[in-house]
């Protein structure tokens, strides 16, 4: 009989641990001046220091160190007074110089910490993940293999290599152990995810696309008896790559791993590979013969060592944490809870708030993002931003708020920014969208309105001012909605004596 | 006195991806034998207030703008490859390890 997840946690408690690799955004590779762009063809960005080849010499990028001692200001790091790349030694292809240039003992920002929020049937809860480490390496190029069925390397006759990737610039964030989550564990690695993927986006010192790769992250997880203080062996899983996925890897290694010790089996120290259609994990190579890197100081490239001077003006660059802007723009815009979560989740606050500085109403601009044009951005599986321009979409709602369009004339208008009709002008001349605001115009369907309806009307004389809403919609429907509602509304009510 | 083992010069080769014989690696752990003995020397001279140093000269925060050269072709790039396909590096079988 296997346990079930709440059984497990009952039984057993959860120890993570997360590694999170960031590719960095820098135009050049980490120790040289090949580009970085994703997706070139193959080995169009390689040069003999990132090839390896004899007689090469890496130099360090200085944008990479500055973006680096960023994410340790912004994680409350203390940063090294004194920092060295190793070579990390191994013999696989992805690295063409049999090492990757890494830091070992001597990273450039240690002890931070980073507080996440998960939501919880009993409140927001806060727990705080102690940061290990960052440190700089590079990454490494990308294999093809051959031959075997699946694409991976059980089979394959030949491996294919392309080092377009390999040097650049990564930036490896280790935490501490993460004790006391119990049942919550996958909902606080998925926030500390999250988290750090909102403060690189705001540090913009990478893409942090997950499933381009730039952000990677290593699930490590170890299960000990409830209340007995142990820490239990762990299992590292690795390359998840959605922050969905970091949730699954975890709560699927504490079902996994619960099962083996409750049938009195051991847990292997491993490393298992996280597949992203089941959500299950299956072992890869084996830990008991612990990896031997023999790393060494790197004798190409000489110590960092950054003076206050420096980081503290890397310090005045910081943007406010993701965190405490998510507080204020709440409060300014007046947004429900629920609502500002559904924005964050949507990645549209960025949006619309660019939105809100183009002078649009908060409201409108963060209903208009979400709705209409989150609806037809799903329809068509692309993001809303491609759809069209924050300018435009505070164009429209501008025009709204000055009485110039309704909200059905303004969906057509979005419909023709989206067709390719021109700006929200262009569209509103060529359709022919304004508002009827002639006043004799309203006046005659609103005369009509009432002939159509007179007991409605008599009601509304007598102050039943809720009954004024089908003579409201009757005007709204002879209008083709060409109308502004609240103007009809009042002259409607004035006509009537109210 | 550090000393090495056979078997760590034996795990050090086979790290190393170099086969040795039997002979050779009695005869290299005495070699390096050798070699630790005189390191070691030199720690002894070594006082605490000289930190250890992996760079001939003494300087610091090396660095270049982040600034794109131009790379190399990826005929130039091949062209030192034993063998190449679809414009890649092609290596033989990779065994074992992760992928
Ligand atoms: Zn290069």
């Amino acid at each position: 009989m296997s346990l079930n997840y709440d059984q497990a946690i009952e039984k057993y408690e959860p120890t993570l641990g997360l590694e999170v690799h960031v590719e960095l955004n820098t135009k050049s590779k980490m120790f040289c001046g090949c580009a970085t762009e994703f997706g070139a063809e193959p080995n169009t960005q390689t040069c003999p220091v990132c090839l390896g080849l004899p007689g090469a010499l890496p130099v360090v990028n200085k944008t990479a160190i500055e973006s680096s001692i960023l994410i340790g200001l912004a994680l409350n790091c203390s940063i090294a007074p004194f920092s060295r790349f190793a070579r990390k030694n191994y013999f696989y292809p992805d690295m063409p110089k049999n090492f990757q240039t890494s830091q070992y003992d001597e990273p450039i920002c240690i002890n931070g910490f980073l507080d996440v929020e998960i939501e919880t049937y009993e409140g927001n809860k806060v727990f705080r993940i102690d940061i290990e480490r960052v440190h700089m390496e590079e990454d490494t190029g990308k294999s093809l293999h051959v031959g075997g069925s699946t694409g991976r390397i059980h089979g394959a006759e030949y491996s294919l290599l392309d080092y377009n990737r390999a040097g650049i610039p990564l930036v490896e964030i280790v935490t501490k152990i993460v004790p006391n989550t119990g049942k919550y564990a996958p909902q606080v690695a998925r926030a500390y995810v999250a988290a750090l993927r909102d403060i690189l986006r705001g540090l913009k010192v990478s893409d942090v696309k997950m499933e381009q790769g730039s952000l990677r992250c290593d699930v490590n997880l170890s299960l000990a008896p409830s209340g007995s203080g142990e820490l239990g062996t762990r299992s590292e899983t690795k390359n998840v790559n959605s922050l969905r996925s970091v949730e699954t890897a975890v709560s699927g290694e504490i079902l996994r791993q619960a099962n083996r010790l409750q049938s009195g089996e051991k847990i292997v120290q491993e490393t298992r590979h996280f597949l992203e259609e089941s959500g299950e994990t299956r072992p890869g190579r084996s830990k008991e013969k612990a990896e031997d890197y023999r790393y060494f100081p790197e004798p190409d490239l000489v110590p960092v060592v950054p003076d206050n001077k420096w980081i503290e003006e890397l310090r005045k660059t910081l943007p406010e944490k993701p965190a405490d802007r998510r507080k204020r723009l709440q409060s300014e815009w007046s947004v429900p809870e629920k609502e500002m979560t559904a924005m964050v989740n949507a990645e549209l606050l960025d949006t619309v708030e660019e939105t809100v500085k183009l002078g649009a109403d908060p409201t409108k601009a963060r209903s208009w993002w979400l709705g209409e044009i989150s609806r037809i951005a799903n329809e068509r599986d692309v993001v809303a931003t491609e759809l069209i321009s924050v300018t435009a979409v505070a164009q429209i709602i501008n025009l709204i708020n000055q009485g110039e369009l309704t909200d059905k004339l303004a969906r057509q208008v979005v419909d023709g920014v989206i067709a390719g009709e021109g700006t929200p002008a262009d569209v509103i001349s060529k359709r022919g969208l304004k508002v009827v605001s002639d006043d004799g115009a309203l006046m005659k369907a609103i005369e009509d309105a009432i002939a159509a309806q007179p007991d409605t009307a008599e009601r509304v004389r007598g102050g039943n001012i809720p009954a004024a809403g089908a003579l409201i919609g009757a005007v709204m429907k002879a209008t083709g909605g060409q109308a502004d509602a609240a103007k009809v509304r009042e002259l409607l009510l004035k006509h009537l004596g109210q | 006195m550090s000393a090495i083992s056979r078997e760590e010069v034996a795990n050090l080769a086979r790290l190393a991806r170099i086969e040795m014989s039997d002979a050779e690696l009695d005869h290299l752990s005495g070699e390096m034998q050798v070699i630790l003995g005189a390191v070691a020397r030199v720690q002894e001279v070594a006082s605490a207030d000289v930190p250890p140093t992996s760079h001939p000269i003494p300087v610091n925060n090396v660095v270049r703008e982040d600034a794109v050269i131009p790379s190399l072709s990826p005929t130039d790039a091949l062209s030192g490859a034993p063998a190449s396909s679809e414009q890649r590096f092609k290596v033989p079988q990779i065994l074992g390890e992760a992928e």
